[in-house]
């Protein structure tokens, strides 16, 4: 028997709070209006390598944001529809993910010591806490094992 | 760790000395602000957005939940506030971007009595909060010129690109809660774009063709978006000096097919004089090629849903078309009609619709059977003509959005394939 691994990643506050769940990966960048159908949580750009994957109550751990203005919007309804993902783990900083990460109201961290995207993978389970910048992995093959 | 400063009228406002809708308005700034890791705000008198907008989702869901009202969607939605407030009039000048539908022409466009009457009164809430009724994706178009070095807090990306990049203004890609918050304040954090050393470029690229069409020049920009994703590009190579509507074409694909707000070219746009000038103090961190190959690629991309060749709609006017498109359809369209099995919807601002009207464009876009709408687009209303299976584009942006909007095949082409397609039905196109 293998006691479970848990990395931790060291990062900067976005929004606070804490929550857990199963990371959802992408080193795409994440579109908004006209590439997500917030009401089903899910991503509907015809190029995207999450096309037809849901977001609902997962870790989103990707590059960043991407596309229209309408992002925040968009998550700001996927919250209120009940799909926004548990928590935001990103690299790139622009203007339309942190307004998202604000209006869904969730635990979001950025500004990494080392990249997640290298470190997390789809399946996952992460520990977010966005008031101290970390983000707890605990890898999938180590838990199960 | 970076820490948020506020001056003595920006704590005022947030201790709720000026009104509670503009102490929530504040509110809203400062997690944002705080979220961005910006140190300060700045002051903008030029907002543009979409306050007090609904779609039918955010209806129900407040209605549902006994908030109905005007100010409900406004306090709950715009300012993401949990109370309800009264909103104020707009402190500094704001405009409405597209939304809603056309305000003659709503019924060609499918949408239901009920609904229209809700863009109207969300219209008529905007007017009587001092918003200008501008109803366009291209505000620069339309009356809402800004000048270099002017602080903006815009939304809609093809218009937040076009005021960085070609009228050397500053503004990020704002969203719906941080404009309305701004048109209540004044205020938008100090973060990005909004400071010189974040205006310059990081990546270069080689354009090794001759760029000349608006088709081409889209391709360009939704080439570029794709391989720098949110940076910003500088460009050069030989090509002729693109003109508004090639450069509101390119900026409109990178702003799709990546996240570029800024771009220079070099001896064309405002901060970029020289190549020296547009990368500043860094040298680039990447360059690309942009050849006859990637422009294939780019081609064969925005064509992928596209098999079956009667086309059945022509969708004009993304980003909204400017005079000189309207006129090029109608010279193109003079003495044609639209084919029995296909439609043709151009969309522009009604301003230009105005201008058209007197120059009497729409009159020949009219002879011809085609149909000239405003405030809004295909991808934006979800509307196009009933039955429509394979449409027909010249703007790469909505040939990126419409397919994954709509579930429609796209085809992507000139301006002139796409009238043609119109005129007898079918998709006829070189590959370039």
């Amino acid at each position: 028997m293998t006691v479970a691994a848990t990395i931790v990643l060291r990062g900067r506050k976005v929004v606070g709070g804490r929550a857990e769940g199963e990371a959802l990966v992408t080193r795409q960048t994440i579109p908004g209006w006209g590439g997500v159908n917030p009401v089903q949580g899910v991503i509907t750009e015809t190029q995207h390598e999450l096309r037809g994957v849901s977001f609902k109550d997962k870790v989103l751990v990707c590059r960043g944001a991407k596309g229209s203005s309408g992002w925040s919007a968009m998550y700001h309804t996927a919250r209120l529809a009940g799909t926004a993902p548990k928590a935001l783990v990103f690299n790139e900083m622009t203007t339309k993910i942190a307004l998202g990460a604000v209006v869904m109201r969730i635990p979001s961290v950025t500004d990494f010591d080392r990249d997640p995207l290298d470190i997390i993978e789809t399946g996952d389970w992460v520990i977010v806490d966005g008031d101290r910048g970390l983000v707890e992995v605990v890898k999938r093959s180590a838990s199960r094992s | 760790m970076s820490t948020l400063h506020l001056t003595d009228a920006e704590q005022r406002m947030l201790d709720g000395r000026d009104g509670k809708a503009r102490q929530k308005a504040m509110e809203l700034l400062v997690r944002y602000a705080e979220a961005l890791g910006a140190e300060r705000f700045v002051d903008t008198r030029n907002v543009a957005g979409v306050p007090g907008s609904a779609n039918p989702f955010l209806q129900n869901y407040y209605k549902d939940k006994n908030r109905d009202g005007l100010d409900a969607i406004f306090s709950h939605f715009d300012l993401d506030s949990d109370e309800l407030v009264d909103v104020p009039q707009a402190v500094v000048p704001t405009f409405h971007l597209q939304g809603g539908a056309d305000p003659t022409a709503w019924q060609t466009l499918g949408v239901k009595v009920e609904v229209f009457r809700n863009h109207q009164e969300r219209e008529a809430f905007a007017a009587q909060h001092d918003v200008g009724i501008l109803k366009t994706c291209t505000p620069y178009l339309a009356g809402n010129v800004p000048a270099k070095g002017e602080h903006l807090a815009w939304m809609e990306s093809s218009a937040v690109i076009y005021a960085n990049s070609v009228l050397g203004a500053r503004t990020n890609t704002e969203g719906r809660e941080s404009t309305s918050a701004a048109m209540l304040t004044g205020k938008i954090p100090d973060w990005g774009l909004h400071q010189t050393e974040h205006r310059f470029g990081t990546h270069r690229i080689d354009v090794d063709l001759d760029v000349s069409t608006v088709m081409e020049w889209g391709m360009l920009g939704y080439f570029v978006g794709d391989m720098v994703q949110e940076r910003i590009p500088v460009l050069q190579g030989r090509f002729a000096r693109p003109d508004i509507v090639r450069l509101k074409h390119f900026g409109a694909a990178a702003s799709s097919s990546g996240g570029v707000e800024m771009y220079h070219i070099v001896g064309v746009t405002p901060e970029a004089a020289t190549l020296e000038m547009a990368f500043g103090p860094k040298p680039p961190v990447e360059v690309f090629r942009y050849g006859r190959q990637e422009q294939q690629r780019v081609y064969d991309r925005l064509n992928a849903t596209g098999t079956d060749s009667d086309v059945d709609y022509v969708m004009l006017g993304c980003p909204h078309a400017a005079i000189e498109q309207l006129r090029e359809a109608a010279q193109l369209l003079d003495g044609k009609k639209v084919s029995g099995n296909c439609h043709l919807w151009i969309f522009t601002s009604r301003a230009v619709k105005s201008q058209a009207r007197d120059e009497g464009i729409t009159k020949t876009l009219g002879d011809a059977g085609a149909v000239l709408l405003t405030d809004t687009c295909s991808a934006f209303a979800q509307a196009v003509p009933p039955g429509t299976k394979v449409v027909a584009l010249d703007s790469a942006k909505q040939a990126h959005y419409l397919p994954a909007i709509l579930g429609v095949q796209a085809w992507f082409g000139t301006t002139r394939e796409c009238i043609n397609a119109a005129v007898t039905g079918r998709w006829s196109a070189d590959r370039p």
